[in-house]
Protein backbone atom coordinates (compact mmCIF):
# COMPACT_ATOMS: atom_id res chain seq x y z
CA UNK A 1 0.00 0.00 0.00
CA UNK A 2 1.24 3.47 -0.81
CA UNK A 3 -0.02 6.91 0.14
CA UNK A 4 0.88 9.95 -1.94
CA UNK A 5 0.15 13.57 -1.16
CA UNK A 6 1.48 17.07 -1.61
CA UNK A 7 2.80 19.10 1.30
CA UNK A 8 5.25 21.94 1.85
CA UNK A 9 5.78 22.16 -1.92
CA UNK A 10 6.80 18.51 -2.26
CA UNK A 11 5.28 15.40 -3.80
CA UNK A 12 5.56 12.79 -1.07
CA UNK A 13 5.08 9.04 -1.39
CA UNK A 14 4.88 6.82 1.67
CA UNK A 15 5.28 3.09 1.27
CA UNK A 16 3.20 1.94 4.21
CA UNK A 17 4.63 -1.51 4.94
CA UNK A 18 8.32 -0.70 4.58
CA UNK A 19 8.03 2.80 6.03
CA UNK A 20 10.05 4.18 3.10
CA UNK A 21 9.38 7.82 2.25
CA UNK A 22 10.12 9.22 -1.19
CA UNK A 23 10.05 12.74 -2.53
CA UNK A 24 9.23 12.47 -6.21
CA UNK A 25 8.91 14.75 -9.23
CA UNK A 26 5.64 15.42 -11.00
CA UNK A 27 6.16 12.66 -13.56
CA UNK A 28 6.54 9.92 -10.94
CA UNK A 29 3.74 11.41 -8.83
CA UNK A 30 1.35 11.23 -11.74
CA UNK A 31 2.60 7.90 -13.00
CA UNK A 32 1.81 6.24 -9.68
CA UNK A 33 -1.87 6.75 -10.52
CA UNK A 34 -1.39 4.23 -13.33
CA UNK A 35 0.56 1.76 -11.20
CA UNK A 36 -2.28 -0.10 -9.52
CA UNK A 37 -1.71 -2.63 -6.75
CA UNK A 38 -0.72 -5.40 -6.84
CA UNK A 39 1.92 -3.80 -8.98
CA UNK A 40 4.04 -6.03 -11.20
CA UNK A 41 6.96 -4.20 -12.82
CA UNK A 42 7.30 -4.68 -16.55
CA UNK A 43 10.58 -4.71 -18.47
CA UNK A 44 9.62 -1.58 -20.36
CA UNK A 45 7.20 1.18 -19.53
CA UNK A 46 3.74 0.13 -20.78
CA UNK A 47 2.60 2.07 -23.80
CA UNK A 48 -0.70 3.14 -22.21
CA UNK A 49 1.24 5.05 -19.53
CA UNK A 50 3.41 6.78 -22.10
CA UNK A 51 0.35 7.71 -24.14
CA UNK A 52 -1.45 9.07 -21.10
CA UNK A 53 1.46 11.31 -20.09
CA UNK A 54 3.26 12.13 -23.31
CA UNK A 55 1.49 15.44 -23.87
CA UNK A 56 3.01 16.84 -20.68
CA UNK A 57 6.31 14.99 -20.21
CA UNK A 58 9.24 14.07 -22.39
CA UNK A 59 9.05 10.43 -23.51
CA UNK A 60 12.53 9.75 -22.14
CA UNK A 61 11.58 11.13 -18.74
CA UNK A 62 8.49 8.93 -18.63
CA UNK A 63 10.55 5.84 -19.37
CA UNK A 64 13.16 6.82 -16.78
CA UNK A 65 10.52 7.51 -14.16
CA UNK A 66 8.96 4.10 -14.73
CA UNK A 67 12.33 2.47 -14.43
CA UNK A 68 13.00 4.22 -11.13
CA UNK A 69 9.62 3.11 -9.77
CA UNK A 70 10.43 -0.48 -10.73
CA UNK A 71 13.83 -0.16 -9.08
CA UNK A 72 12.22 0.79 -5.77
CA UNK A 73 9.77 -2.08 -6.03
CA UNK A 74 12.73 -4.43 -6.50
CA UNK A 75 14.49 -2.91 -3.50
CA UNK A 76 11.43 -3.45 -1.29
CA UNK A 77 10.70 0.24 -0.86
CA UNK A 78 7.55 0.63 -2.90
CA UNK A 79 4.35 -1.40 -3.13
CA UNK A 80 5.74 -3.61 -0.37
CA UNK A 81 3.52 -6.46 0.78
CA UNK A 82 1.96 -6.60 4.21
CA UNK A 83 4.09 -9.02 6.19
CA UNK A 84 2.68 -8.15 9.60
CA UNK A 85 -0.83 -9.61 9.46
CA UNK A 86 0.38 -13.12 10.28
CA UNK A 87 2.69 -11.81 12.97
CA UNK A 88 -0.27 -10.08 14.62
CA UNK A 89 -2.44 -13.20 14.40
CA UNK A 90 0.03 -15.57 16.00
CA UNK A 91 1.35 -13.06 18.46
CA UNK A 92 1.87 -14.36 21.95
CA UNK A 93 2.80 -11.20 23.72
CA UNK A 94 3.22 -12.46 27.26
CA UNK A 95 3.53 -8.81 28.15
CA UNK A 96 4.68 -7.51 31.48
CA UNK A 97 3.78 -4.28 33.22
CA UNK A 98 6.38 -1.63 32.46
CA UNK A 99 4.71 1.67 33.21
CA UNK A 100 2.36 3.09 35.79
CA UNK A 101 0.42 6.29 35.81
CA UNK A 102 0.08 7.11 39.49
CA UNK A 103 -2.91 9.28 40.32
CA UNK A 104 -1.14 11.08 43.10
CA UNK A 105 -4.01 13.49 43.65
CA UNK A 106 -7.63 13.20 42.70
CA UNK A 107 -7.88 16.86 43.43
CA UNK A 108 -6.87 19.96 41.57
CA UNK A 109 -6.44 23.68 42.16
CA UNK A 110 -7.81 24.45 38.70
CA UNK A 111 -11.28 23.86 37.32
CA UNK A 112 -10.56 23.36 33.63
CA UNK A 113 -13.85 22.98 31.84
CA UNK A 114 -12.67 20.22 29.49
CA UNK A 115 -10.93 18.05 32.11
CA UNK A 116 -11.47 14.33 31.44
CA UNK A 117 -10.81 13.77 35.15
CA UNK A 118 -13.88 15.82 36.12
CA UNK A 119 -11.64 18.70 37.34
CA UNK A 120 -9.59 16.23 39.34
CA UNK A 121 -12.22 14.08 41.01
CA UNK A 122 -12.61 11.32 38.41
CA UNK A 123 -16.17 10.90 39.72
CA UNK A 124 -14.90 9.44 42.99
CA UNK A 125 -14.53 12.42 45.29
CA UNK A 126 -11.44 14.51 45.99
CA UNK A 127 -8.61 12.62 47.67
CA UNK A 128 -4.83 12.17 47.73
CA UNK A 129 -2.71 9.05 47.34
CA UNK A 130 -0.87 8.00 50.48
CA UNK A 131 2.83 7.16 50.45
CA UNK A 132 1.88 3.65 51.51
CA UNK A 133 -0.32 3.15 48.45
CA UNK A 134 2.37 4.61 46.20
CA UNK A 135 4.96 2.25 47.62
CA UNK A 136 2.60 -0.69 47.14
CA UNK A 137 2.31 0.39 43.50
CA UNK A 138 6.10 0.35 43.18
CA UNK A 139 6.21 -3.14 44.72
CA UNK A 140 3.49 -4.21 42.32
CA UNK A 141 5.31 -2.99 39.21
CA UNK A 142 8.61 -4.54 40.27
CA UNK A 143 6.83 -7.85 40.78
CA UNK A 144 4.87 -7.56 37.53
CA UNK A 145 7.64 -6.36 35.21
CA UNK A 146 9.43 -9.68 34.74
CA UNK A 147 12.81 -9.24 33.07
CA UNK A 148 12.07 -5.71 31.90
CA UNK A 149 14.71 -3.30 33.15
CA UNK A 150 13.25 0.10 32.29
CA UNK A 151 10.17 1.06 34.26
CA UNK A 152 8.31 4.34 33.98
CA UNK A 153 6.32 6.07 36.64
CA UNK A 154 4.22 9.08 35.68
CA UNK A 155 2.91 11.25 38.48
CA UNK A 156 -0.47 12.40 37.32
CA UNK A 157 -3.64 13.82 38.74
CA UNK A 158 -5.57 15.90 39.28
CA UNK A 159 -2.63 18.01 40.23
CA UNK A 160 0.33 16.01 41.60
CA UNK A 161 2.07 19.04 43.13
CA UNK A 162 -0.80 19.14 45.66
CA UNK A 163 0.72 15.98 47.10
CA UNK A 164 4.39 16.54 46.35
CA UNK A 165 5.69 15.17 49.66
CA UNK A 166 4.25 11.80 48.69
CA UNK A 167 5.73 12.13 45.17
CA UNK A 168 9.15 12.50 46.76
CA UNK A 169 8.62 9.64 49.17
CA UNK A 170 7.53 7.27 46.38
CA UNK A 171 10.41 8.38 44.15
CA UNK A 172 13.03 7.72 46.81
CA UNK A 173 11.46 4.35 47.59
CA UNK A 174 11.39 3.38 43.91
CA UNK A 175 15.04 4.32 43.44
CA UNK A 176 16.03 2.25 46.44
CA UNK A 177 13.92 -0.74 45.35
CA UNK A 178 15.15 -0.35 41.77
CA UNK A 179 18.73 -0.76 42.95
CA UNK A 180 17.79 -3.87 44.90
CA UNK A 181 15.85 -5.46 42.03
CA UNK A 182 17.89 -4.37 39.00
CA UNK A 183 15.27 -1.95 37.69
CA UNK A 184 15.89 1.41 36.12
CA UNK A 185 13.02 3.70 37.15
CA UNK A 186 12.30 6.74 35.01
CA UNK A 187 9.95 9.31 36.44
CA UNK A 188 7.78 11.88 34.74
CA UNK A 189 5.33 14.37 36.14
CA UNK A 190 2.43 16.30 34.65
CA UNK A 191 1.56 19.59 36.31
CA UNK A 192 -0.50 22.74 35.90
CA UNK A 193 2.31 24.69 37.55
CA UNK A 194 0.29 26.65 40.10
CA UNK A 195 2.25 25.22 43.04
CA UNK A 196 5.59 25.02 41.25
CA UNK A 197 8.38 26.66 43.25
CA UNK A 198 12.18 26.55 43.33
CA UNK A 199 12.37 23.65 45.72
CA UNK A 200 9.98 21.49 43.71
CA UNK A 201 11.73 22.49 40.49
CA UNK A 202 15.05 21.37 41.93
CA UNK A 203 13.67 17.99 42.95
CA UNK A 204 11.93 17.57 39.59
CA UNK A 205 15.11 18.38 37.70
CA UNK A 206 17.12 15.97 39.76
CA UNK A 207 14.69 13.11 39.42
CA UNK A 208 12.26 13.42 36.52
CA UNK A 209 13.29 12.44 33.01
CA UNK A 210 10.37 14.37 31.54
CA UNK A 211 7.95 17.03 32.75
CA UNK A 212 4.66 17.88 31.11
CA UNK A 213 3.59 21.46 31.77
CA UNK A 214 -0.04 22.24 31.01
CA UNK A 215 -0.56 25.49 29.12
CA UNK A 216 -2.99 25.96 26.24
CA UNK A 217 -1.46 28.90 24.37
CA UNK A 218 -2.22 32.60 24.50
CA UNK A 219 -3.54 34.15 27.68
CA UNK A 220 -6.98 34.44 26.13
CA UNK A 221 -7.05 30.79 25.05
CA UNK A 222 -5.56 29.46 28.27
CA UNK A 223 -7.65 31.47 30.69
CA UNK A 224 -10.92 30.76 28.96
CA UNK A 225 -10.84 27.14 30.12
CA UNK A 226 -7.93 26.74 32.53
CA UNK A 227 -9.39 28.66 35.45
CA UNK A 228 -8.89 28.63 39.18
CA UNK A 229 -11.62 27.75 41.65
CA UNK A 230 -12.53 31.46 41.91
CA UNK A 231 -12.85 31.70 38.14
CA UNK A 232 -9.66 33.68 37.55
CA UNK A 233 -7.16 32.61 34.90
CA UNK A 234 -3.92 30.73 35.47
CA UNK A 235 -1.72 32.08 32.65
CA UNK A 236 -0.01 34.93 34.50
CA UNK A 237 0.96 32.69 37.41
CA UNK A 238 2.24 29.72 35.48
CA UNK A 239 4.02 31.16 32.45
CA UNK A 240 6.99 32.66 34.38
CA UNK A 241 7.35 29.41 36.35
CA UNK A 242 7.24 27.27 33.23
CA UNK A 243 9.78 29.46 31.46
CA UNK A 244 12.12 29.18 34.42
CA UNK A 245 11.70 25.42 34.56
CA UNK A 246 12.27 25.01 30.82
CA UNK A 247 15.45 27.08 31.01
CA UNK A 248 16.68 25.14 34.03
CA UNK A 249 16.32 21.94 31.97
CA UNK A 250 18.27 23.47 29.08
CA UNK A 251 15.10 23.53 26.97
CA UNK A 252 15.00 19.75 26.82
CA UNK A 253 13.17 16.82 28.40
CA UNK A 254 9.93 18.66 29.00
CA UNK A 255 6.83 19.63 27.05
CA UNK A 256 4.53 22.57 27.41
CA UNK A 257 1.36 20.76 26.56
CA UNK A 258 -1.91 22.38 25.61
CA UNK A 259 -5.33 21.35 24.43
CA UNK A 260 -7.24 23.00 21.63
CA UNK A 261 -11.01 23.01 21.53
CA UNK A 262 -13.89 24.36 19.46
CA UNK A 263 -13.15 27.74 21.08
CA UNK A 264 -9.71 27.93 19.41
CA UNK A 265 -9.87 25.87 16.26
CA UNK A 266 -7.31 28.41 14.99
CA UNK A 267 -4.82 26.74 17.33
CA UNK A 268 -1.70 27.32 15.20
CA UNK A 269 -1.47 30.76 16.76
CA UNK A 270 -1.44 29.14 20.21
CA UNK A 271 1.38 26.77 19.31
CA UNK A 272 3.36 29.65 17.86
CA UNK A 273 2.66 31.69 20.97
CA UNK A 274 4.26 28.95 23.07
CA UNK A 275 7.27 29.03 20.75
CA UNK A 276 7.36 32.83 20.98
CA UNK A 277 7.48 32.51 24.76
CA UNK A 278 10.75 30.67 24.23
CA UNK A 279 9.54 27.11 24.73
CA UNK A 280 11.42 24.67 22.50
CA UNK A 281 9.36 21.57 23.33
CA UNK A 282 5.67 21.98 22.65
CA UNK A 283 2.60 19.84 22.25
CA UNK A 284 -0.92 21.06 21.60
CA UNK A 285 -3.53 18.39 21.10
CA UNK A 286 -7.20 18.26 20.15
CA UNK A 287 -9.68 17.97 22.98
CA UNK A 288 -11.55 14.68 23.07
CA UNK A 289 -15.07 15.31 24.27
CA UNK A 290 -18.68 14.23 23.64
CA UNK A 291 -20.20 16.23 20.81
CA UNK A 292 -22.83 17.78 23.08
CA UNK A 293 -20.20 19.85 24.90
CA UNK A 294 -19.83 23.44 23.60
CA UNK A 295 -16.05 23.10 23.50
CA UNK A 296 -16.06 19.74 21.71
CA UNK A 297 -14.43 19.37 18.33
CA UNK A 298 -16.83 18.03 15.70
CA UNK A 299 -16.48 16.79 12.11
CA UNK A 300 -17.44 20.23 10.76
CA UNK A 301 -14.28 21.65 12.33
CA UNK A 302 -12.00 19.38 10.31
CA UNK A 303 -11.36 21.63 7.26
CA UNK A 304 -10.22 24.46 9.52
CA UNK A 305 -8.15 22.12 11.70
CA UNK A 306 -6.41 20.69 8.61
CA UNK A 307 -5.69 24.19 7.37
CA UNK A 308 -4.24 25.07 10.79
CA UNK A 309 -1.92 22.05 10.71
CA UNK A 310 -0.77 23.12 7.24
CA UNK A 311 -0.22 26.67 8.41
CA UNK A 312 1.70 25.45 11.43
CA UNK A 313 3.87 23.13 9.33
CA UNK A 314 4.80 26.00 7.02
CA UNK A 315 5.79 28.29 9.87
CA UNK A 316 7.50 25.40 11.63
CA UNK A 317 9.89 24.74 8.75
CA UNK A 318 10.37 28.47 8.19
CA UNK A 319 11.58 28.83 11.77
CA UNK A 320 13.66 25.67 11.47
CA UNK A 321 15.41 27.05 8.40
CA UNK A 322 16.04 30.38 10.06
CA UNK A 323 17.64 28.73 13.10
CA UNK A 324 14.78 29.55 15.49
CA UNK A 325 13.07 26.18 15.29
CA UNK A 326 11.19 24.38 18.01
CA UNK A 327 9.71 20.91 18.46
CA UNK A 328 6.01 20.21 18.11
CA UNK A 329 5.25 16.77 19.53
CA UNK A 330 2.89 15.70 16.78
CA UNK A 331 5.29 16.76 14.02
CA UNK A 332 8.11 14.66 15.42
CA UNK A 333 8.81 11.47 13.53
CA UNK A 334 12.01 9.53 13.10
CA UNK A 335 12.15 8.09 9.59
CA UNK A 336 15.39 6.20 10.18
CA UNK A 337 15.29 4.65 13.59
CA UNK A 338 11.84 5.03 15.06
CA UNK A 339 9.97 2.34 16.93
CA UNK A 340 10.06 -1.23 15.66
CA UNK A 341 7.16 -2.86 13.82
CA UNK A 342 6.07 -4.69 16.96
CA UNK A 343 5.67 -1.42 18.84
CA UNK A 344 3.84 0.12 15.91
CA UNK A 345 1.41 -2.78 15.82
CA UNK A 346 0.67 -2.84 19.51
CA UNK A 347 0.39 0.81 20.48
CA UNK A 348 0.42 2.39 23.90
CA UNK A 349 0.21 -0.80 25.94
CA UNK A 350 -2.77 0.33 28.02
CA UNK A 351 -4.35 -2.48 29.98
CA UNK A 352 -1.37 -4.80 29.93
CA UNK A 353 1.96 -2.91 29.84
CA UNK A 354 0.74 0.45 31.03
CA UNK A 355 -1.69 0.77 33.93
CA UNK A 356 -3.14 3.53 36.08
CA UNK A 357 -3.33 3.41 39.87
CA UNK A 358 -5.88 5.50 41.79
CA UNK A 359 -5.27 7.14 45.18
CA UNK A 360 -7.01 4.13 46.75
CA UNK A 361 -4.67 1.71 44.96
CA UNK A 362 -7.21 0.46 42.42
CA UNK A 363 -5.77 -0.49 39.04
CA UNK A 364 -7.30 0.51 35.70
CA UNK A 365 -6.12 0.02 32.08
CA UNK A 366 -5.03 3.66 31.84
CA UNK A 367 -5.71 7.08 33.30
CA UNK A 368 -8.66 7.59 30.96
CA UNK A 369 -10.49 4.49 32.19
CA UNK A 370 -10.18 5.49 35.85
CA UNK A 371 -13.61 5.74 37.43
CA UNK A 372 -15.24 3.27 35.03
CA UNK A 373 -15.90 0.38 37.42
CA UNK A 374 -16.28 -2.07 34.55
CA UNK A 375 -12.56 -1.64 33.94
CA UNK A 376 -11.29 -1.96 37.50
CA UNK A 377 -8.61 -4.64 37.06
CA UNK A 378 -7.28 -5.17 40.55
CA UNK A 379 -5.59 -3.41 43.43
CA UNK A 380 -2.04 -2.86 44.56
CA UNK A 381 -3.28 -4.11 47.94
CA UNK A 382 -4.33 -7.45 46.54
CA UNK A 383 -2.27 -10.39 45.40
CA UNK A 384 -1.07 -8.42 42.40
CA UNK A 385 -3.26 -10.55 40.15
CA UNK A 386 -5.04 -8.63 37.44
CA UNK A 387 -8.41 -9.40 35.88
CA UNK A 388 -7.24 -11.58 33.00
CA UNK A 389 -10.30 -10.91 30.85
CA UNK A 390 -9.49 -7.20 30.84
CA UNK A 391 -5.77 -7.81 30.30
CA UNK A 392 -6.54 -10.12 27.36
CA UNK A 393 -9.00 -7.67 25.84
CA UNK A 394 -6.29 -5.02 25.67
CA UNK A 395 -3.38 -7.34 24.95
CA UNK A 396 -5.14 -8.87 21.96
CA UNK A 397 -6.00 -5.50 20.48
CA UNK A 398 -3.68 -4.23 17.76
CA UNK A 399 -3.75 -2.58 14.38
CA UNK A 400 -4.99 -5.81 12.80
CA UNK A 401 -7.96 -6.25 15.15
CA UNK A 402 -9.29 -2.87 14.03
CA UNK A 403 -11.25 -3.15 10.80
CA UNK A 404 -11.16 0.61 10.22
CA UNK A 405 -7.36 0.58 10.19
CA UNK A 406 -7.14 -1.96 7.37
CA UNK A 407 -6.78 0.52 4.54
CA UNK A 408 -5.34 3.44 6.51
CA UNK A 409 -1.88 4.68 5.56
CA UNK A 410 -1.27 6.09 9.05
CA UNK A 411 -1.83 2.87 10.98
CA UNK A 412 1.83 2.36 11.85
CA UNK A 413 2.11 5.92 13.14
CA UNK A 414 -0.76 5.79 15.63
CA UNK A 415 -1.05 2.01 16.17
CA UNK A 416 -4.78 2.18 15.71
CA UNK A 417 -5.34 5.11 18.04
CA UNK A 418 -6.25 5.55 21.68
CA UNK A 419 -8.20 2.68 23.25
CA UNK A 420 -10.01 4.98 25.67
CA UNK A 421 -11.20 7.26 22.90
CA UNK A 422 -12.38 4.26 20.89
CA UNK A 423 -14.26 2.86 23.87
CA UNK A 424 -15.81 6.15 24.89
CA UNK A 425 -17.09 6.95 21.41
CA UNK A 426 -17.82 3.52 19.98
CA UNK A 427 -18.06 1.17 22.95
CA UNK A 428 -15.16 -1.01 21.80
CA UNK A 429 -11.40 -0.45 21.96
CA UNK A 430 -11.18 -2.01 18.49
CA UNK A 431 -13.41 0.65 16.91
CA UNK A 432 -11.28 3.78 16.61
CA UNK A 433 -12.61 7.28 17.26
CA UNK A 434 -13.04 8.55 13.68
CA UNK A 435 -12.57 12.26 14.30
CA UNK A 436 -9.26 11.48 15.99
CA UNK A 437 -8.27 9.33 13.01
CA UNK A 438 -8.85 12.18 10.58
CA UNK A 439 -6.66 14.52 12.61
CA UNK A 440 -4.03 11.83 13.10
CA UNK A 441 -3.80 11.29 9.34
CA UNK A 442 -3.33 14.98 8.72
CA UNK A 443 -0.68 15.25 11.44
CA UNK A 444 1.14 12.23 10.03
CA UNK A 445 1.26 13.85 6.60
CA UNK A 446 2.61 17.08 8.10
CA UNK A 447 5.14 15.24 10.28
CA UNK A 448 6.54 13.30 7.32
CA UNK A 449 6.71 16.48 5.22
CA UNK A 450 8.55 18.29 8.00
CA UNK A 451 10.99 15.38 8.30
CA UNK A 452 11.50 15.53 4.53
CA UNK A 453 12.36 19.23 4.70
CA UNK A 454 14.85 18.54 7.49
CA UNK A 455 16.44 15.72 5.50
CA UNK A 456 16.65 17.59 2.23
CA UNK A 457 17.80 20.82 3.82
CA UNK B 1 18.00 8.65 -9.22
CA UNK B 2 16.77 11.59 -11.20
CA UNK B 3 13.08 11.52 -10.40
CA UNK B 4 12.94 10.08 -6.89
CA UNK B 5 14.72 10.94 -3.65
CA UNK B 6 14.36 8.27 -1.00
CA UNK B 7 14.64 9.75 2.47
CA UNK B 8 15.24 6.74 4.67
CA UNK B 9 17.36 3.66 4.51
CA UNK B 10 15.79 1.71 7.37
CA UNK B 11 13.07 -0.75 6.45
CA UNK B 12 10.28 -1.36 8.93
CA UNK B 13 10.17 -5.00 7.84
CA UNK B 14 13.64 -5.56 9.25
CA UNK B 15 12.28 -4.75 12.70
CA UNK B 16 9.38 -7.24 12.61
CA UNK B 17 11.20 -9.66 14.91
CA UNK B 18 12.25 -7.11 17.50
CA UNK B 19 9.92 -5.97 20.23
CA UNK B 20 12.18 -5.98 23.28
CA UNK B 21 9.63 -3.73 24.99
CA UNK B 22 12.19 -1.56 26.74
CA UNK B 23 10.95 1.59 24.99
CA UNK B 24 8.96 4.31 26.64
CA UNK B 25 5.21 3.94 26.90
CA UNK B 26 3.90 6.41 24.39
CA UNK B 27 1.26 7.97 26.61
CA UNK B 28 3.85 8.87 29.23
CA UNK B 29 5.63 11.35 27.00
CA UNK B 30 3.12 14.07 26.36
CA UNK B 31 -0.13 12.95 24.85
CA UNK B 32 -2.43 11.40 27.46
CA UNK B 33 -5.35 11.83 25.08
CA UNK B 34 -4.15 10.40 21.79
CA UNK B 35 -1.90 7.60 20.68
CA UNK B 36 1.24 8.76 18.99
CA UNK B 37 3.77 6.03 18.51
CA UNK B 38 5.90 6.96 15.54
CA UNK B 39 7.77 9.68 17.41
CA UNK B 40 8.96 7.32 20.13
CA UNK B 41 12.60 6.37 20.36
CA UNK B 42 13.87 2.82 20.04
CA UNK B 43 15.97 1.79 23.03
CA UNK B 44 18.12 -0.29 20.67
CA UNK B 45 18.95 2.69 18.47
Amino acid sequence: MIHKYKALGMNIVLDVYSGAVHVVDDAVYEMLDYCLEPFAPEAVCPEYIIEAMEDRYDRRDIIEAYSEICGLVGAGQLFTDDCYADLAKTWNKQSVVKALCLHIAHDCNLRCEYCFGSTGEYSGGRCLMSAETGKKAIDFVIKSSGGRRNIEIDYFGGEPLMNFGVVKEITEYAKEQGRLHGKNFRFTITTNGILLDEEKQKYINENMSNVVLSLDGTKETNDRLRRRVDGSGSYDTIVPKFRRLAQSRNQDNYYVRGTFTAYNVDFAKDVLHLADLGFKQTSVEPVVAPYEEDYALKPEHLPEIFSEYDKLAEEYVKRYRSGSGFNFFHFMVDLDQGPCAVKRLSGCGAGHEYLAVTPQGDIYPCHQFVGNEKFRMGSVYGSGELNRDIVNYFENSNVYTKEKCKDCFAKFYCSGGCSANAYNFNGDINKPYELGCEMQKKRTECAIAVAAVKKLG
Amino acid sequence: MKHIQTLNKANLKDTANRGCGECQTSCQSACKTSCTVANQKCEQA
